[in-house]
């Protein structure tokens, strides 16, 4: 299953941040999961959000660039070697990994992995086959986490 | 002490005669070019109606437009086969600005080169590095072919390569170099950093500061850290080169060779003559060219004319240094840019927005361009490495167009400022 995720571009600078997350909050959309990467002058803001389309019009009515892109997230243990399995498996099927953050959904129990990839049909059927259980966006809306963790 | 004591030192009056006669046979000149005699023809002027100095004013302006347009033969006034050989200015988009030249004309723009060399002392005893660009660009070869004349012993070190630099005035004995004004900052902490102090451990006496306007105080460290005396040199490609202007031992504004040039100086808004003494945009017709005369050229270059006779004793008018220029051409380590050439380049790119920034920084003695380019929203995918590839196309793009590699910043749509009407793309933090 696919799940969308917002990816903003922001100028290196104070406040981008907040910005995004102020117009957020006044839409009352719920973030899941968020990550920054930056190089030197400028960076992507990635954004996992309930109901990803209204955020996306949200952001953009107050100028931003906004881009939905589609990413997997995969439903991992939350134990030791939990997310090994994951990554051994898309190391050995030569997948390879743009980015990629995470989140728990049940302390010691679930967690969220969230991965961007190239080959996104082929990731799905490898991880099909290998037996993840992959969340589409309705169901990551439907999740209650408990808290997030960055990789 | 005088290269050609008769001509720097004649009375005005004969000057004068002087120049009448030769602008009358330049004029005749360009009229055998395609450009000058569709304009003569379409005017109404005839060469033979030039009978005063005033008369120059019957002749319109030429413009690097009129350059650009007529490029490659369209100013040449004499067959191909009498050319031997060409210049070009430096960063230009497309059409360049080429300049041909026969022997003649090298032979005498090597003499007004020599004969600026000289007025500073520098002899056949003198070792002169001459630190500036070999090539299409005229610093390298101008100077090069003038110091020869002078019979000094050359080093043709070319630009960069500034350890090498340091080493060559040591092993050589450089008593003479021709640097830009620029570099010659930057240098200082190359020789700060190699442990050599040019005043202890070269024999360095004299500086000749080129291709970039620079102020009083630049010039002043220079002189200092080396322990030379600098001068100031002006030229342009559409007028030779260097060796157009040049300082004499007083230092007291540049000297502009009035043999080989009508000096004008016009108000750029009216097109009238200022008044002696007051600043306008500089306009100059070559005098003994033959390959490709050029008639009341608007170099675009901001001075005025320093009233009064210098101590030196030449009666050619002095020019006070650059102020600054009537367009929006950038001098950057002694390369010209135009916004116009970024502006196209940018916007061939896929993916660059509508809006662009051009910041000009010193960061220690170096010049720095940034370039903050919004990016077109459709283009953004929410992928950093798109972001970068692009930002990265642009910086290599522009290098290969405008000779420097610029910092380009990627900036989100609409956070540059809107350019309405002339579009303000420019600002420059420089200082001295
Ligand atoms: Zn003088």
């Amino acid at each position: 299953m696919i799940a969308y995720q917002l990816s903003i571009f922001a100028e290196n600078k104070p406040g981008r941040l907040a910005k995004v997350t102020r117009i957020l909050k006044k839409g009352k959309i719920n973030i899941r999961a968020m990550t920054i990467s930056t190089s030197d002058a400028f960076g992507v803001i990635n954004a996992l959000v309930e109901n990803p389309e209204s955020a996306r019009a949200l952001l953009e009515k107050e100028g931003l660039t906004v881009s939905l892109k589609e990413v997997i997230a995969v439903v991992i243990e939350d134990k030791p070697g939990g997310l090994d399995g994951l990554i051994q498996l898309l190391f050995e099927q030569g997948i390879n990994i743009e980015n990629a953050y995470g989140f728990v959904l049940e302390s010691r129990k679930k967690a969220v992995f969230v991965v961007d990839v190239d080959q996104l049909d082929q990731t799905q059927k490898i991880l099909k086959n290998a037996g993840f259980e992959t969340l589409d966006t309705k169901a990551l809306s439907a999740i209650e986490p408990f808290h997030y963790m960055n990789y | 002490m005088y290269w050609e004591e008769a001509i720097e030192t004649m009375p005005r009056e004969k000057l004068e005669a002087l120049q009448l006669e030769r602008l009358k046979k330049s004029v005749e000149k360009a009229s055998g070019s395609i450009f000058y005699g569709d304009l003569f023809k379409k005017i109404g002027l005839d060469p033979k109606g030039i009978t005063s100095l005033e008369d120059i004013r019957k002749i319109p302006f030429t413009t690097k437009d009129d350059l650009r347009e007529h490029w490659p033969y369209g100013f040449l006034a004499v067959p191909k086969d009498d050319l031997v050989r060409m210049h070009s200015s430096s960063g230009t988009t497309g059409r360049a600005t080429v300049i041909f030249h026969t022997q003649s004309d090298i032979d005498e723009w090597t003499n007004i080169v020599a004969r600026s060399m000289y007025m500073t002392g520098m002899r056949r005893s003198d070792v002169f590095q001459n630190m500036m660009t070999y090539g299409l660009f005229t610093g390298g070869l101008g100077f090069h072919y003038g110091a020869e004349k002078v019979g000094a012993l050359i080093i043709p070190a070319g630009s960069g390569n500034s350890k090498r630099q340091i080493q060559l005035m040591q092993d050589f004995g450089t008593t003479t170099i021709h640097i830009i004004p620029s570099y010659a900052l930057h240098l200082t902490s190359v020789f700060e950093e190699v442990g050599v102090d040019p005043r202890r451990d070269t024999q360095l006496t004299r500086a000749f500061l080129g291709a970039e306007p620079h102020s009083e105080k630049t010039r002043k460290k220079i002189e200092e850290f080396y322990g030379v005396k600098a001068y100031n040199s002006y030229g342009l490609s559409e007028m030779d080169g260097p060796g157009v202007a040049f300082e004499c031992p007083h230092q007291n504004g540049m000297h502009l060779w009035e043999d080989n040039f009508i000096l004008e100086i016009i108000n750029p808004d009216t097109m009238e003559p200022v008044a002696e003494g007051e600043e306008g945009e500089m306009v100059l017709t070559t005098l003994l060219r033959e390959g490709m005369p050029i008639l009341r050229y608007r170099t675009k270059d901001l001075t005025r004319v320093i009233p009064g006779p210098c101590e030196c004793g030449r009666v050619h008018r002095r020019i006070e240094r650059i102020k600054g220029r009537t367009d929006d051409m950038l001098i950057l380590k002694g390369v010209n840019i135009f916004p116009i050439q970024i502006e196209k380049k940018l916007m061939d790119i896929p993916g660059v927005g509508t809006n662009f920034l051009i910041i000009l920084e010193r960061e220690g003695f170096n010049d720095l361009m940034i370039v903050r380019v919004e990016v077109g929203r459709e283009f953004f995918s929410g992928d950093l490495k798109q972001l970068e590839a692009l930002r990265r196309r642009i910086v290599e793009e522009l290098k290969s167009d405008i000779l420097i590699t610029p910092k380009v910043e990627l900036v989100e749509p609409g956070a540059l400022p809107k350019s309405e009407g002339k579009a303000v793309r420019v600002v420059d933090n420089r200082e001295d």
